[in-house]
Parts: structure tokens; sequence; C-alpha cells
């Protein structure tokens, strides 16, 4: 056994993928939307899902979030499997292992679907209290340390209603980072912002890529792309046509629908 | 209003069967007049089953009818507020993980309470209002005993007597749910 296979055994984390889907097909009644999809990202890794509206990024993304389930393929995150590919289809994992399963990564939507009666502190700290059943004291601790890094100390008795979009963005990247989650999906985190704001929500995934976060994002921004991420899927009509670092995908693309897609929004801008 | 919610269960269940039942009461409910139902109520046990109740059940008989009947406008007013709740709290919820009761109790239901305030304060008047209706059956409700008063006395001011004290109770209402409202309104 060499020195690098062992150093593997022994951290898991750097060894089994912290997310991996296989063939991963779905489809709304008639209409195919997912086609035989794999990915697989590792610890520490920025995955950005680039593609043109209903090429099937955002149902990929519920799939993986638990809010649809898929009809075939396999599904895991460190290595604890979610659903598995069986003779009838996916075979999912029975109701209470998929909720402990759920502590395992978090989501940030597009329009931030924070609680509106619930002020900051009690958006972030309700569901570790009371689904988890995690120590109030820590919790609160823990809450205030993560809107102290998002810059929001001040606002933790603040509604909702009473902030900015990109404030309420943070909040609920905080609300999904108390329960430790080992990666974080993104739903077009930064499309119901202007560009302003969109500034601060990429400075702070950065910020968590910085500390190795391991993050899927999928984004209309092809800049917020390339800068934050360092592999990129390119999605059209439920596939994956192409992958591989930004410099390549975004930059130098090979193949001609990537092209075609990357050269009509350098038109628009 | 609690019988109320209970219909609104079992109208949006997802039992094909439930639901439809219940929309079809409810559409009873809503389509005959209340004074039709509050004299089935009354004098349904004595020409269905040849029970006779006698006086005592005419207060009963008013509760009921109008329990029966307010429930079923009730039960719209909630699914409308419980249908308006963005789809995306749910998703959260579900995120969280938190469970399907946890969901409704902690994060659906809070916001509905605050949405329906208003169209709950317009029924529980109307409500108040109607309750006139139990002269039908001879319940020696406040409208009915204006009604004695006025004709033995050949006066209107019992009339305008009983006009006082349905404003009165209601303007009660409508205050108490208007504060209401304010306490809810630190959100939007």
């Amino acid at each position: 056994m060499t020195a690098e296979q062992h150093n593997q055994s022994e951290m898991p984390s750097t060894g089994t993928p912290v997310f991996q889907v296989t063939h991963l097909s779905k489809a709304f009644g008639e209409l195919q939307v997912l086609k035989d999809i794999s990915l697989s990202v590792n610890h520490g890794q920025v995955v950005s899902i680039i593609g043109p509206s209903g090429s099937g990024k955002s149902t990929f993304l519920r799939c993986a979030t638990l809010l649809e389930t898929m009809e075939h393929g396999s599904m895991s995150f460190m290595g604890k499997t979610v659903c598995e590919e069986g003779p009838q289809g996916a075979v999912y994992a029975p109701v209470s292992e998929l909720r402990k399963l759920r502590a395992l990564f978090g989501l940030v939507f597009q329009n931030f679907n924070l609680f509106p009666h619930y002020n900051v502190l009690k958006n972030i700290t309700d569901a570790p209290i009371c689904v988890q059943k995690r120590d109030p004291a820590e919790v609160l601790e823990k809450a205030r340390e993560l809107l102290k890094t998002m810059g929001l100390s001040a606002k933790e008795n603040a509604y909702p209603c009473e902030l900015s979009g990109g404030q309420q963005q943070r909040v609920s990247i905080a609300r999904a980072l108390i329960s430790n989650p080992q990666i974080l999906f993104f739903d077009e985190p930064t499309s119901a912002l202007d560009p302003e704001l969109t500034g601060e929500i990429l400075k702070t995934i950065r910020a968590l890529a910085a500390r190795k976060m391991t993050m899927v994002i999928v984004t209309h921004e092809i800049e917020f792309a390339r800068l934050v991420s360092d592999h990129v899927v390119f999605m059209a009509d439920g596939v994956i046509v192409e992958q591989g670092p930004p410099e390549e995908v975004i930059s130098h693309p090979k193949n001609p629908r990537t092209q075609a897609f990357l050269m009509k929004l350098s038109h628009k801008a | 209003m609690p019988l109320g919610f209970c219909i609104c269960g079992l109208r949006m269940s997802k039992i094909k069967f439930i639901s439809r039942v219940t929309s079809i009461y409810i559409s009873i409910m809503r389509g005959t007049p209340l004074m039709l139902q509050l004299l089935m109520v009354f004098f349904g046990p004595y020409f269905l089953f040849g029970m006779s109740l006698g006086d005592s059940y005419r207060f009963p008989a008013v509760i009921i009818a109008f329990s029966l009947n307010y429930a079923a406008y009730f039960a719209e007013i909630y699914r409308g507020g419980i249908q308006s709740i963005p789809v995306g709290q749910y998703e959260a919820a579900n995120v969280l993980g938190y469970s399907r009761a946890q969901t409704f109790f902690k994060i659906i239901l809070p916001q509905v309470i605050k949405r329906t305030l208003p169209p709950v304060t317009n029924e529980v008047i109307t409500l108040t209002k109607d309750t006139s209706l139990a002269f039908a059956i001879a319940c020696a409700e406040m409208f009915t005993q204006a009604k004695h008063m006025a004709s033995a006395q050949r006066s209107m001011m019992p009339y305008v007597a009983a006009g006082i004290f349905y404003y009165v109770f209601n303007f009660v209402v409508a205050f108490v749910m208007e504060r209401l409202e304010k306490r809810l309104s630190y959100y939007r």
C-alpha cells in the first residue's frame, strides 16, 4: 500500500466523492427532462452547471436535493446511498434514512425562501434546534458566528422583509451552513439580485470555496461560473454536453453546442 | 371555526374520494339558504325518524345548523390561505429536514392565520348578524325578542335597541381582530 492510498483510507472525504450520481434520468409525463446524467463531486470542489433555459439543470438540482424523485439511476452522499437503480427503476432509501441524509447537504434557493414570520436568528437556528435536536446554546453561538462572517451581526433580530435581497440571500446561505453540510447546492443564487448585490454573494461563495466547502452552483452567469468554480458542466436538452475546467469549457469550448450557447451570450452582453 | 379547519383538511385530502365528498358538502352548504338548513336541522329528526325533541332542542339546533353552514365557508377561506403560501416555503422546510407536521404547524399555519384574518373577520361579523335567522324556528334570539316587544309596545325603539346591540357586538369583534392583525404585522 502506498502512502497515498493509506492516506485515502484514513480520510474518506478525499477518497469517496461527496456527491455522486450515475445514470440519472427523469421525465415529466412524456417529456424526458434528464437523460443519463452522471456526475461526481469531490471534497472541496466547486462545480458550476451552466446551460440554456429548459436544459434540465434546475431539475437536476431538485433531484439532487430530494425535492424531485428520479426515475432511473443511483445517487449517494459521502458514500451513503440515497437511491439505487433496481429492476423497476430507482429505489430510494427509507424515509427515516433520507431524513438523516438531508443533514449532509444544504440548498440555497433562487428566491431565498426565508420564513417571513421568523427573524434572522430564528430562521437560522430553528431547524437545528427543533429538527436535529442540537443544543440551543451551541446552535445560537454558531449562528452568531456565521452572521458575523456574513457581515450581518447587526441584523439578527430583523425580519426578512426588512433586509435587502443580498442580505436575505446571505441569511439563507447561513441557514444552509448551520447544519454543517458536506456539500452546498445553489439554485441560481444571483438571479433575483441586481448586479451590485451579485458581487456580495460572489464574495461570500468565494470565501466558502477558500475554506474548502464543496459546492454545486446552477447559474446563468457565465462570468460568475468562471470566477468561482474549478469545474464547469454545460448541459443542454437534458444531457451533459461538455465538462471540464472553466478555462476549457468557457474559454475554449470544443462542442459546437457549447460554442453556440456562449456565442449567443457574448452577443447579448 | 375548528370544524371548518377539519373540513378544510378533508377538502385538501390527497384521497380523491374524500376531497370529492367534502367539496359536494361545501357546495350544498353554500348553495342553499341558511334558513332552510336551520329548518331541516330542527324539523329533520321528527320527519325522518319520528323523534320529537321538543323545545329544549331549539338552541342546540341553531348551534348545529350554524356550525355546519359556517364551517363550509371557513373551510374555503382556510383552503385559499393555505394554497396562497408559496411552494418555496414547503421546499425550504423540506430541505431543512422538517417533518410534514412540523412544516405545517411551524411554517405554514402561522402565515395562513395572518393571511386569512381579514376574511375570517368578515365571516364572524356576518355570522353574528345571521343569528337573527334563528327566529325561523322560534328560538328566542335577540331579533325575535325585539319583534315581540315592538309589536307589544307599538314602537320602533326595540328594533333600534337591537340594531345597537348587533352593532356594538360586531364593533367589538372588528376591534379585536384589528388588534390581532396589528400584532401580526411585524412581517410581510
